[in-house]
């Protein structure tokens, strides 16, 4: 397998103009000839199917839930950053370019990151048009908030739902092309199979989550978007749907994985309560701006945060990294979180959360202006947690909560796999080590408004188009592996559920693959996961039949992928022997417990390539180069 | 605490439902309504029993997807909060709680719990959207909009398309839906220019999916997991009765208006 990023040539600053007019262009009345199908309807997913029918293509677009609305995109909570510098605060392209490269350790690709930073402004105006209800200041200009790893405040924001404004403003562009008939939706489906002839990705093979159909769907290239796998974790931030198929068998017909082992804890979440308990709650990053984060300064501390005296008690993120503060980056914030819980410092019941507390923030701002700026959060914790954020300090705690590895893709966004192309979370491509809040977003949408529609024409322009019949062999070979697969499944009849599969999975990589990593315990899981998915496939039971609705088999088979997706990524943790962003290897730091980057050993992106059931997957290395981002150590403090 | 689960159980669309009663002696008061069905479900599937089918995706009350009628209101007994987001300590020790579908003509049982709201979708795409293509926007600040207004209409765009208007409403009406999308659209300067078309298009495919019409019960209001106010309903009215002065619509084609 060769990594070919076909990053064009020149200064960083005309890299994407450039290439822009080097790329093929299909002809409007050829347009309408080729069929493209998108698989998810989340930002990146949905602002492609709308963007690429408007230029003519015929799309259909595909979501497991029952209206494309409802895509994970929905739940991102805190804002979208762009680099307008309406603020004046000194922000620009170039800046918005660095923070984005020095928040991922310097593990993203240069090129790919500039084109992110320059796109960014076009997705607000965008945005706006489309009637997206921004956050705005008195005299009518929008406003701005900041966010972690930042100096500048550059976040567009909608209360705490800028995801869900985002997303129904690229759901209302997916409607009106729906409406025009350019565009074909089918939700509740699901993809099983990625189809692949001669070499090229030809479209998919769904089951139909209502009848339990299973069908190919043929086209002349497939876009994923289908977003992260975070949930291989279990208990997580992602909905309960959220899963890995899609990418999962697209890298197993040769569409290579990047970096599976950067996994992004994000610090500020509603800790656990119970084992019954089936996911965890995000609290935005935004509240970081007026929130300050404590603990006890004495280990076993157990009176209630109102009898602990100030004197008597440790602003960690401000005391260690001063510049930044509660602002520190995610990864940072994450693990100096789990040090002071290690230390017993930690608070609630189960000792495994740390105070975030507004009592300053309502001295100075007043209650009414903290309920404009995060009252939907405040509800939402209130709610969960029968405490009232207003009057007592919220308790909170590091979940899993964002994938920044991905299937490797060049500067095109396309795959090792020509026709394949990646986008969102789903991809590797932006965020390095560790992603910056309100990037997300941004990535999302630059992917799916700004990107995709230059470059998939591109391919289709210098591909030769072979017509592909429903009874092709191979389309006819990926339908029968689907129905074995599916069938195998609900025949198995064990004693052991789905969850309690997925459950223990999530144990193991919370423990072994989590905030931080370690040889012995990477091998530990190494040893473990093989062992749970071989008992899997002996002992699940999936009530129900293989046709009609059956909401156990589809979990099952997600299951199914995590348990093997769980052993690449804890795979690649041992491989890469560094710290760097959100991989913490507990043998690689300083003194201080910080990261330990090895820029001589490690200044790749680590691609692999399935090598087939039973063998080892290939590594395979990108070499990254840093031309305008000097590689430094990354320091907030 | 301890519960009785009364839920609705229907193999099929075409096939007679009925309600079957379920134990749940150990459930923690922590725990939400869905995770209590999660927890049913694990121990239906160790007896060899199908589990209930029910709609369920975020779990933090954005995406809309869980909606479930409880104790016969829709998302249950507290205010504002969607279903996922109810939690065992809003109900007493020892309570028999009746879980059953949202009930709608336009909102056909798929199974159990689950209903198809495809109908919403066809409301949005009949015109809830401002014909933008990607790509031809005007620079973002280039139109101040007033802060109060903004705020308003984020009010309205915080709607979550669950349906619980509906499953509340005695008519089985989408009104509240319509109104939020139309206001939050109609209060900003991008939506203006089809305002009309798009009010009236939204409501002819209203009555063609089979949802009743408002008769101001404000059923909706009470049931609405994101509290989208009856005002929204009025400004939509307002429109409506407008559009025809504004301009001539025309309310057969569709996407894109001519």
């Amino acid at each position: 397998m060769e990594l070919k990023p076909n990053i064009p040539a020149g200064p960083l600053e005309t890299k994407w103009e450039r290439h822009r007019f080097d790329l093929k262009l299909v002809s409007p009345t050829n347009k309408r000839k080729h069929e493209i199908l998108v698989v998810g309807s989340g930002l990146a997913g949905a602002s492609a199917a709308a963007s690429l029918a408007e230029l003519g293509y015929n799309v259909r677009c595909f979501c497991y839930q029952d209206s494309p609305r409802r895509a994970h995109s929905i739940a991102a909570q805190g804002g979208i950053n762009a680099a307008k510098n309406y603020q004046n605060d000194g922000d620009s392209v170039f800046r918005l370019f660095y923070d984005t490269i020095k928040g991922g350790d310097f593990r993203a690709r240069e090129a790919n990151v500039y084109r992110l930073a320059e796109i960014s402004v076009a997705i607000i105006d965008q945005c706006v048009a489309q009637g997206v209800p921004f956050a705005r200041e008195y005299g009518g200009l929008l406003a701005n908030r900041s966010f972690g790893g930042a100096q500048v405040s550059r976040t567009f924001y909608a209360r705490g739902q800028t995801g869900q404004q985002l997303l129904l403003g690229a759901y209302q562009a997916l409607s009106r092309q729906i409406a025009l008939g350019r565009l074909r939706m089918l939700p509740r489906h699901e993809m099983l199979e990625l189809l692949v002839v001669d070499g090229r990705a030809r479209g998919i093979v769904t089951r139909d989550l209502v009848s339990g159909h299973i069908g190919p769907h043929v086209a002349d290239a497939v876009v994923l978007a289908t977003g992260g796998y975070g949930n291989a974790f279990c208990l997580t931030t992602y909905a309960r749907g959220s899963n890995a198929t899609a990418i999962w068998r697209a890298y197993k017909q040769g569409a290579a994985f990047a970096n599976p082992c950067f996994t992004q804890i994000h610090p500020t979440c509603i800790p656990v309560h119970g084992d019954y308990q089936s996911k965890l709650t995000l609290m935005s990053e935004s509240l970081r701006n007026d929130g300050r984060v404590w603990v006890p300064a004495r280990p076993g501390d157990q009176r209630s945060p109102a009898e602990i005296p100030v004197a008597e008690r440790d602003y960690y993120l401000e005391r260690l990294y001063p510049s930044y503060g509660n602002l520190a980056p995610r990864d940072v914030s994450s693990r100096a979180a789990k040090r002071v819980c290690d230390e017993r410092r930690g608070v609630g019941p189960r000792g495994r959360g740390v105070y975030l507390d507004f009592a300053d923030a309502r001295a100075r701002l007043g209650v009414a202006t903290l309920r404009e700026m995060y009252g939907n959060l405040f509800e939402m914790y209130e709610r969960i947690t029968d405490e009232d954020p207003y009057k007592v300090p919220m308790r909170i705690y590091p979940a899993m909560h964002y994938a920044m590895g991905g299937l490797w893709v060049d500067y095109d966004l396309m795959s090792t796999l020509p026709g394949l192309f990646v986008l969102g979370e789903a991809n590797f491509s932006d965020h390095g080590a560790n992603r910056l809040g309100a990037s997300a977003l941004m990535q999302g949408l630059a992917d799916g408004y700004f990107i995709i529609p230059y470059t998939l024409g591109h391919y289709l322009a210098s591909t030769p188009r072979e017509s592909v019949g429903p009874d092709h062999p191979s389309v006819r070979a990926a339908e029968a592996t689907v129905a074995k697969r599916t069938a195998r499944l609900v025949t198995l009849r064990g004693r052991r559920t789905v969850d309690s599969f997925h459950r223990e999975l999530g144990r193991i990589l919370w423990e072994h693959c989590g905030m931080t990593r370690s040889r012995s315990g990477l091998n530990t899981a190494l040893a473990k996961i093989p062992a749970l998915r071989e008992e899997f496939w002996q002992d699940v039971i999936v009530p129900g039949a293989a046709e009609g609705l059956n909401q156990s088999l589809e979990r099952a088979g997600r299951v199914a992928d995590f348990l093997e997706l769980g052993e690449l990524l804890c795979l690649d943790a041992l491989e890469r022997r560094e710290s760097c962003g959100a991989h913490f290897r507990e043998e690689y730091q300083d003194q201080e417990g910080e990261s330990r980057r090895d820029d001589a050993g490690f200044c790749h992106v680590a691609a692999w390539e399935y090598a087939g059931e039973g063998s080892a997957p290939r590594r395979h290395e990108e070499p990254l180069f840093f031309e305008r981002a000097a590689l430094t150590t990354r320091s907030y403090k | 605490m301890k519960f009785t689960l009364r839920i609705w159980r229907q193999k099929d669309p075409r096939a007679k439902g009925r309600f079957v009663d379920y134990e749940l002696p150990d459930a923690s008061s922590d725990m939400s309504l869905l995770e209590a069905l999660d927890v049913l479900n694990e121990r239906m599937t160790l007896r060899g029993e199908e589990p209930v089918a029910f709609d369920h995706d975020c779990r933090e009350g954005i995406c809309g997807s869980c909606g479930l009628m409880i104790d016969g209101v829709p998302h249950g007994p507290r205010r504002s909060t969607s279903t996922c987001q109810l939690h065992a300590r809003s109900f007493r020790d020892g309570d028999v709680i009746t879980v059953e579908p949202f009930r709608a003509r336009a909102f056909p049982v798929v199974k159990d719990l689950i209903v198809d709201r495809s109908a919403l979708d066809r409301i949005i795409q009949a015109g809830g959207f401002v014909s933008v293509g990607t790509g031809s926007a005007p620079e973002a600040n280039a139109a101040a909009v007033p802060k109060q207004t903004a705020e308003l209409a984020m009010d309205a765009a915080a709607c979550i398309g669950c349906g619980a208007c509906v499953a509340a409403c005695p008519n089985a009406s989408a009104t509240l839906f319509l109104a939020a999308k139309v206001s939050h659209l109609g209060l900003l300067p991008q939506g203006q220019p089809e305002r009309a078309e798009r009010v009236l298009r939204m409501i002819a495919q209203m009555d063609r999916e089979g949802f009743g019409a408002c008769t101001n019960h404000g059923e909706c209001e009470a049931a609405c997991p994101k509290g989208i106010r009856l005002e929204f309903i009025a400004r939509m009215n307002r429109d409506y009765l407008m559009s025809g002065l504004w301009s001539r619509p025309d309310t057969e084609a569709k996407g894109g208006f001519s």
